[in-house]
C-alpha cells in the first residue's frame, strides 16, 4: 500500500506506509493535517525534535500519518500529556491536535490551563462542529439549533467561540483558519510554532457525513463554498465592521508573547539547584 | 531535621519524596489532596534543587497524563494522590500500562467511597489499585508500614517500574503516611537505580513494542532520534493500532505475563514469628504494626500466633499465602476496609483452612487490643 506518486514533502513528513488515511472522502481533516506539515516544513524544524500529540476522535488520527514521535492519548487529555512532555524536554517542539469535543468538552480545563501556564505547545483544533468518530453527536461547537443524533429536535446549547476562550485563558498567540483558506492556516501554524508560549490556532474543518448531511449543508464541496462566502479576515473587520456582520471571522486575532512556563520553570532550577540541602 | 550521619526524623510522606529523589525522579506533576499533600510540597521544594520539574496540574487526569508525558521524554516520574484522586486517575493508570510507560503512582489512603474521611487512616483502595481501570492489566503495588520502609519501597517502585515499563503503586495509609520516624537515608553509592532499558538498533531498525526475550520492548525517549507512535489503543510491535484478534490478545497476555511471570523478582513480604505459629494474621500498611503488638501479647499468653505481612500487595502472592495455609489452622485478615484483600486470600487458603475477617472502617486504626479480641474470642 501507501503512496507510489506522491510529492516530496509527502515523503518526508508522512508515514508513507499508514496512508491513505481513513477520513471520510470530503472530510477537511486531512487539508488541515497538511497545513500543519507545511507549516513544520517551511520553519526546517528537526523532526526528531517535533512531538505531536493527539487525544481521541477523528481528528486524533492525524499524528499516526506524521513521521514525528507522535502520542495518541486518552480522550480529551492530549494537552495534559504534552505538559509532562514539553516540562520534561522544553527543546521539543510539541504540537497537539485535537478536535472540538476533545480540546472544549471532555478537555476543557486542561485547555484553559496550558493557556493560563503560557506553556510552549502549539494547539491546532480540527473544528467540524460535530462529533464524528461516535456518529454524529453535537459538540461544544454545534450552532444552537442545529440537529445532531443527540439533538434529535434542534440542539439547545450555546456554542463556544473557542478562540475567545483559548484568548481569554491566556494564551498568548490565537487565530482561526479553515480547511478552505488553508494557506492563512499554514500561516497561522507557522506564527503559532515560532510564538514562545501556548499559541491556539482554530482550524474550521467540515464534516460533510455527519453535520453536512444533518443539516442539510449540501456535499463537501458546497460546504467548502460555504467557507468561502462565510468567513472573513479580522484585518478587513477592522478597518469595515459593516463586513464582518453575520460572519466568521478568521485571521490573525491576538499575538502577545508573554513569559513562558518552562522558561519560568528554568529560572528558579538555574536559582535554587544545588543551593539548598538535600 | 537532618544530621550529618545520614538520619533524619520525618513524615512518612517525606519519605516518599526522599525515596524518590534516591532512585532518580525528576519529574512530578501532581494536584493536591489530603493526605497525600505533603509528597507533593516537598516534591516543589526539592526538585528544581536537583535540576528535576514539578507541576501542580489542573486535576489529577492531568496529573497522571503529564507523568506519562514526562516519562516518556525519559525522565524518572511520579505523582502522589489520595482515595478520590486515585479514582480520577484511572484511566491513565490504564493508559501507562498497554503503553508500557514506566511510572510510580502514590496513593496514601483515605476514608471513603467518594470523599470519605479526608484526614483518617483507610485501607480501602486495595481493589481500585489492581482493578481501577478497565480491562486486564498487569498491576503491581507496594505496602510499606514505617517510614524507613516508605523510604526504602519508593525506591523499589521506580526500580519495578522501570525495569517492567509499568505503572507501580506505592499504596500506603495515612497512618504511615503522617506518623514521624527515624529515617536512614542513603548515600548515593549505596543506590543502584535500576534504568529502563535503551535500544542498541539504529532508529530505522526500532520496533516500539517489540519485546526482547524478558517480555519487555527496549524504551526509547521521544526526542532522541528514535521516531515513532505510541497509544492507549491495542497495537502491534510497531506502535500502530491493530484490529488482530491474535495480536490483541498476545499484547494483553505478555503485559499481564511480564509481571506474574517475574513475580519473584518484585515480592516483598515479612513474616513474624511465623515458625510455629498456629494462627497466622495476615496484615499490611499501618494494622500490621497494631499486629505485630497484638501478637506479642498473646505469645506472652502461649498462643502460638504470627503474622505474615505482604509488602508486594499486587500482584497477589499466592504461593506464599498456600504455604501458609498449608500449615495453619486459622487465618485472619486484618485490614482498614470491610474485607477485600481477605477475598484474595479466602480464593486461595480457603479450601484449606478457615480464613476469618478483622475489619475497622471507622477512620481509625484497628488497634491491638480489637486484634487480641478477635482471635481469642474476647478471653485476653
Amino acid at each position: 500500500m501507501g503512496c507510489t506518486n506522491c510529492s516530496d514533502i509527502t515523503k518526508k513528513y508522512y508515514r508513507i506506509e499508514r496512508l491513505p488515511h481513513i477520513w471520510c472522502p470530503g472530510c477537511g481533516h486531512g487539508t488541515l493535517m497538511n497545513t500543519v506539515v507545511r507549516a513544520i516544513d517551511k520553519l526546517g524544524l528537526n523532526k526528531d525534535e517535533v512531538v505531536v500529540v493527539s487525544g481521541i476522535g477523528c481528528s486524533s488520527r492525524a499524528p499516526g500519518y506524521l513521521d514525528f514521535n507522535t502520542l495518541h492519548t486518552t480522550h480529551g487529555r492530549a494537552l495534559a500529556f504534552a505538559t509532562g512532555i514539553k516540562l520534561a524536554n522544553p527543546k521539543l517542539h510539541v504540537i497537539v491536535i485535537m478536535g472540538d469535543g476533545d480540546s472544549s468538552a471532555i478537555g476543557g480545563n486542561h485547555l484553559i490551563h496550558a493557556a493560563r501556564r503560557n506553556i510552549d505547545i502549539t494547539t491546532i483544533v480540527f473544528n467540524n462542529n460535530i462529533y464524528g468518530m461516535t456518529g454524529g453527536q453535537f459538540s461544544p461547537t454545534t450552532p444552537h439549533g442545529d440537529f445532531a443524533t443527540t439533538a434529535p429536535f434542534g440542539n439547545i446549547d450555546k456554542p463556544f467561540d473557542l478562540c475567545n476562550l483559548a484568548q481569554g485563558a491566556g494564551a498568548t498567540f490565537v487565530g482561526r483558519g479553515t480547511a478552505y483558506h488553508a494557506l492563512l492556516m499554514q500561516k497561522l501554524i507557522e506564527k503559532g510554532l515560532q510564538n514562545k508560549g501556548f499559541s491556539f490556532i482554530e482550524g474550521l474543518s467540515l464534516c460533510p457525513t455527519y453535520y453536512g448531511r444533518k443539516n442539510k449543508k449540501g456535499n463537501a464541496l458546497k460546504m467548502h463554498e460555504f467557507l468561502k462566502d462565510n468567513c472573513v479576515d479580522k484585518r478587513v473587520v477592522d478597518k469595515d465592521p459593516e463586513k464582518g456582520k453575520n460572519k466568521i471571522l478568521i485571521g490573525e486575532f491576538y499575538n502577545n508573547p508573554k513569559i513562558e512556563y518552562t522558561e519560568g520553570y528554568q529560572v528558579i532550577i538555574d536559582k535554587f539547584q544545588k543551593l539548598g540541602e538535600m | 531535621m537532618s544530621s550529618k550521619d545520614g538520619y533524619k526524623l520525618v513524615q512518612g510522606n517525606e519519605a516518599c519524596v526522599e525515596g524518590a529523589l534516591a532512585a532518580g525522579m525528576r519529574f512530578y506533576a501532581g494536584y493536591p489532596i489530603t493526605p497525600s499533600t505533603e509528597i507533593a510540597e516537598i516534591s516543589a521544594q526539592k526538585l528544581p534543587q536537583v535540576g528535576g520539574k514539578f507541576i501542580q496540574m489542573e486535576d489529577e487526569l492531568a496529573s497522571m497524563a503529564a507523568i506519562i508525558g514526562g516519562s516518556l521524554t525519559g525522565l524518572k516520574s511520579m505523582t502522589a494522590t489520595s482515595g478520590p484522586g486515585f479514582s480520577l486517575m484511572q484511566e491513565n493508570i490504564g493508559y501507562a500500562a498497554i503503553a508500557e510507560i514506566p511510572c510510580v503512582v502514590v496513593n496514601v489512603q483515605r476514608g471513603g467511597p467518594s470523599t470519605g474521611m479526608p484526614t483518617s487512616p483507610s485501607q480501602g483502595d486495595v481493589m481500585q489499585a489492581k482493578w481501577g481501570t478497565h480491562g486486564d492489566h498487569p498491576a503491581v503495588a507496594l505496602t510499606p508500614n514505617s517510614v524507613q520502609e516508605t523510604y526504602e519501597y519508593t525506591i523499589k517502585a521506580f526500580d519495578i517500574a522501570e525495569k517492567y515499563r509499568t505503572p507501580v503503586v506505592l499504596l500506603m495509609d495515612e497512618t504511615v503516611g503522617h506518623m514521624r520516624e527515624k529515617l536512614k537515608v542513603k548515600s548515593s553509592s549505596e543506590i543502584e537505580a535500576v534504568n529502563r532499558k535503551k535500544p542498541t538498533c539504529k532508529p530505522e531498525e526500532y520496533k516500539a513494542y517489540r519485546p526482547d526475550e524478558d517480555m519487555i520492548p527496549p524504551f526509547a525517549p521521544f526526542g532522541n532520534g528514535y521516531r515513532y507512535h505510541v497509544t492507549g489503543l491495542t497495537h502491534d510491535e510497531t506502535g500502530f493500532p491493530t484490529n488482530s484478534n491474535i495480536i490483541s490478545g498476545e499484547l494483553v497476555q505478555r503485559l499481564v505475563d511480564k509481571i506474574e511471570k517475574n513475580i519473584d523478582d518484585i515480592t516483598y513480604y515479612e513474616e513474624y514469628k511465623m515458625d510455629d505459629a498456629d494462627i497466622v494474621i495476615i496484615a499490611f500498611g499501618g494494622v500490621s504494626r497494631a499486629t505485630k503488638s497484638a501478637i506479642d501479647h498473646m505469645r506472652e499468653n502461649n498462643i502460638k500466633v504470627g503474622m505474615f505481612r505482604p509488602i508486594t500487595i499486587w500482584p497477589f502472592l499466592d504461593k506464599q499465602i498456600n504455604q501458609i495455609a498449608d500449615k495453619a489452622k486459622e487465618i485472619y485478615v486484618a485490614e482498614m476496609n470491610l474485607g477485600q484483600y481477605f477475598l484474595e486470600v479466602d480464593r486461595v487458603a480457603g479450601k484449606k483452612c478457615p480464613v476469618k475477617k478483622i475489619n475497622k472502617i471507622s477512620g481509625e486504626l484497628i488497634t491491638p487490643e480489637e486484634i487480641t479480641y478477635a482471635v481469642t474470642g474476647g478471653r485476653l
